[in-house]
């Protein structure tokens, strides 16, 4: 058997498939986050929060309408992303000439709420969703099995990461918001809706997450804390790929799975701690993050 | 008559003392209970408010009120923070004229909560916490530890698993004092049995939600079972994900509650081996007390730790009627030697009774997760498969270094 630091060959290749899908989430969550942020100059700390709703919300489409979990991959960012919007129309948009402390502490406060309601609702040791019929099973990849259900996850996430990057990079979309992000009077004054555009962006942000939080219904434990559990390590996720960074933090996400996942082999205690530590040796070396733009 | 305004002035001062000197007289004759548990956090579906109904349950239970006895209850939310709880707790006994505290959930919490019942000289009796040490090193005169700990989890299910073939472990931890202590305990149980343990992955708590990487490096250990040293959401997040990678380990829950596996779904859970001191389809009379105590808990079964308040709490009504109201409330520790003196019976745990250092001994059960085929419906979850008597099921005390046991 081939041995690679005194760890089995096999066994750290699976660490860094397992790496590569929790990446996956971090990916997701972070890009949410740093389209916001690029765009509505917002630090969503209620991202985690509706992370946790998405989820619920495929629990509840399921349990109270019967509804499957592949029209729940459609619905549930569709529902949540309206909630967003409804958020971003009746308190975050009174923030924007502010600075962006109010706004974090809005959404901390929102996100606090939320998941105090969702507790007393719904009690705190979660409810079970399960992997749907035709994703069970696991496929023998040599050295390892790898569940049906999380091969399913990556494809999801870089499905969904590459077309949101594409969106934004490539469309004129995309070009008219960077452009608004850019100088939003100026846009205005080409006769385009630029306040409509900031709340639909908040909406797909907040999609994203909610998307994310279907994506792990099965996976993890449906519970009211499941966001926060997440949202600290995407924060700095989205720090060391560079603040607003599209393609930053898709990168930045899948390769801080895989470095978490690799810590976990060699020494688990650390594994919450080291993307912080990350977090720190980029932040001393390059302050933008590893994809932020020069001032 | 006409009122002057010192007159009325006079009469709103007086007035104003009236109340207070009426809850002074009062308090009096009435004893106070303080259930301080987890209503926000992870272990608010095992303890939380399904407990403060299993104090109310006991007091209306107790036929206390007909002896002349007034008891309230009083709930507060210790947010798994020691030093939120022992203040509340304080506050308690200072203003709030509490002479018992049930309950506390959480081993920081509960041991915090120990040290303040000494120096108060009120009443404790613990029953959601795990840690052995409130009955060893940390033992108070003023403290009862009830429905199971550390060592009772480690000793029955350990042993059991070794007996049965499970000779090699590997350990999930949580690595912060409770975890350690499980996977120490469990682990010494083990290898005096003659098993092996091949390896242990101590993760960092909380913020951990994905085991799987610990899951295949135990399945690469080669081990037979794999032993689970955390508790709540995490043990449901390990159960779950080593049925998604195929682990063909056998389960071990060294802390598992009815409401976890009621969480997890019996086609995920089923199998699993755990250890409880109390199941509420065990026998007649815990059926019977399920059934009564169900309607204040919305349907819900009661867990291990809401038992043990219930029972706790009974057995406290019962040594405050046979002392009297006025010497309960005026000495803690005297209280807590009297419930001593007192053989236990109650519905959920039977007859047993306290030892010295403050542990209620009683049996120990070890159980299966039944198959979705062989259950009846919701909470029709465990299936028995072994027992250990109750001068067995707990640390023999002269091992506890317990300062009130005399040798």
């Amino acid at each position: 058997m081939i041995m690679i630091f005194g760890i089995p060959g096999p066994l750290l290749f699976g660490q860094l498939l397992l790496g590569l899908i929790n990446g996956a989430f971090y990916a997701m969550l972070s890009l949410g986050l740093a389209v916001i942020f690029g765009m509505l100059n917002i630090i969503n700390f209620a991202h985690g929060a509706l992370f946790m709703m998405g989820a619920f919300c495929s629990w509840m489409l399921l349990n109270y309408l019967g509804i499957g979990y592949f029209p729940a991959l459609i619905l549930a960012p569709l529902i949540i992303g309206a909630f967003g919007i409804v958020l971003e129309k009746t308190l975050i948009s009174r923030l924007y000439k502010l600075d962006h402390l109010y706004g974090l502490l809005l959404t901390f406060g929102l996100a606090l709420v939320i998941e105090g309601l969702f507790r007393n609702a719904y009690g705190s040791s979660g409810l079970p969703y399960r992997i749907p019929q035709v994703l069970t099973g696991a496929t023998d990849l040599g050295f390892m099995f790898m569940p049906n259900y999380r091969g399913w996850v990556v494809l999801c996430a870089a499905v969904v990461c590459f077309a949101t990057w594409a969106i934004i990079e490539k469309t004129s979309l995309g070009a008219t918001l960077r452009a608004a992000t850019e100088n939003a009077p100026l846009v205005q004054a080409f006769g385009v809706n630029v306040p409509r555009l900031i709340t639909l962006t908040y909406g797909g942000g907040i999609a994203l997450a909610a998307f994310a939080g279907v994506l792990a219904a099965p996976i993890y434990s449906v519970n009211p804390n499941m966001g926060t559990n997440f949202i600290n390590t995407v924060f700095a996720v989205v720090v060391i790929g560079g603040m607003g960074s599209i393609l930053g933090s898709i990168v930045t996400g899948f390769a801080l799975g895989v470095v978490e996942g690799l810590t976990k082999v060699f020494y688990p205690q650390a594994s919450a701690t080291v993307v912080f530590v990350v977090m720190v040796i980029i932040l001393l070396t390059r302050p933008r993050g590893l994809f932020g733009k020069a001032a | 008559m006409r009122i002057s305004r010192r007159t009325l002035l006079a009469s709103a001062a007086a007035a104003g003392t009236l109340p207070v000197a009426g809850a002074r007289a009062q308090a009096q004759q009435t004893i106070r209970i303080g259930c301080l548990t987890d209503m926000s956090g992870p272990y608010k579906d095992l303890a939380g408010p399904g407990a403060i109904a299993a104090v109310h349950q006991a007091i209306e239970e107790s036929g206390i009120a007909a002896k002349g006895i007034k008891v309230d209850v009083v709930g507060a939310d210790h947010l798994n923070k020691p030093d939120i709880g022992a203040g509340i707790v304080r506050q308690w006994f200072d203003r709030d004229g509490v002479d018992l505290v049930v309950e506390v959930a959480n081993s920081g919490v509960a041991l915090a909560v120990a040290g303040v019942a000494k120096e108060k000289n009120k009443a404790y009796i613990n029953s959601g916490a795990a840690t052995s040490d409130l009955t060893s090193s940390q033992c108070n005169a003023n403290t009862i530890h009830w429905a199971y700990d550390t060592y009772m989890l480690a000793k029955s299910t350990g042993g059991a698993m070794v007996r049965s073939g499970g000779d090699s472990w590997y350990f999930i931890t949580a690595d912060y004092a409770f975890g350690k202590a499980l996977t120490r305990d469990t682990s010494d149980f083990v290898t005096s049995a003659g098993g092996k343990v091949l390896g242990n992955s101590p993760y960092p708590f909380p913020g951990t939600t994905d085991f799987s990487s610990f899951l295949i490096q135990a399945q690469a250990s080669g081990a037979k079972v794999l032993g689970l040293s955390n508790a709540g959401t995490d043990t449901i997040n390990t159960i779950k994900q080593a049925k998604e990678f195929g682990i063909k380990m056998r389960l071990a829950g060294l802390l598992l509650f009815l409401t976890d596996i009621h969480s997890l779904g019996l086609d995920v859970a089923q199998g699993i081996v755990l250890t409880d001191s109390f199941y509420w389809d065990h026998n007649d009379r815990t059926r019977a007390f399920a059934n009564r105590i169900a309607p204040k808990m919305g349907g819900a079964r009661p867990t291990m730790v809401q038992a043990g308040v219930y029972a706790s709490t009974l057995h406290y009504l019962k040594g405050v009627a046979e002392m009297g109201v006025a010497a309960a409330k005026a000495d803690g520790a005297a209280t807590i030697a009297q419930l001593k003196k007192m053989p236990t019976q109650d519905d959920c745990f039977g007859a047993g009774s306290i030892r010295p250092d403050g542990r209620k001994i009683h049996p120990s059960y070890l159980w299966e997760v039944k198959k979705p085929s062989e259950s009846k419906g919701a909470w029709d979850y465990y299936k028995p498969l072994a027992s250990t008597p109750a001068d067995q099921a707990f640390r023999p005390m002269d091992q506890g270094a317990c300062p009130l046991v005399k040798s």
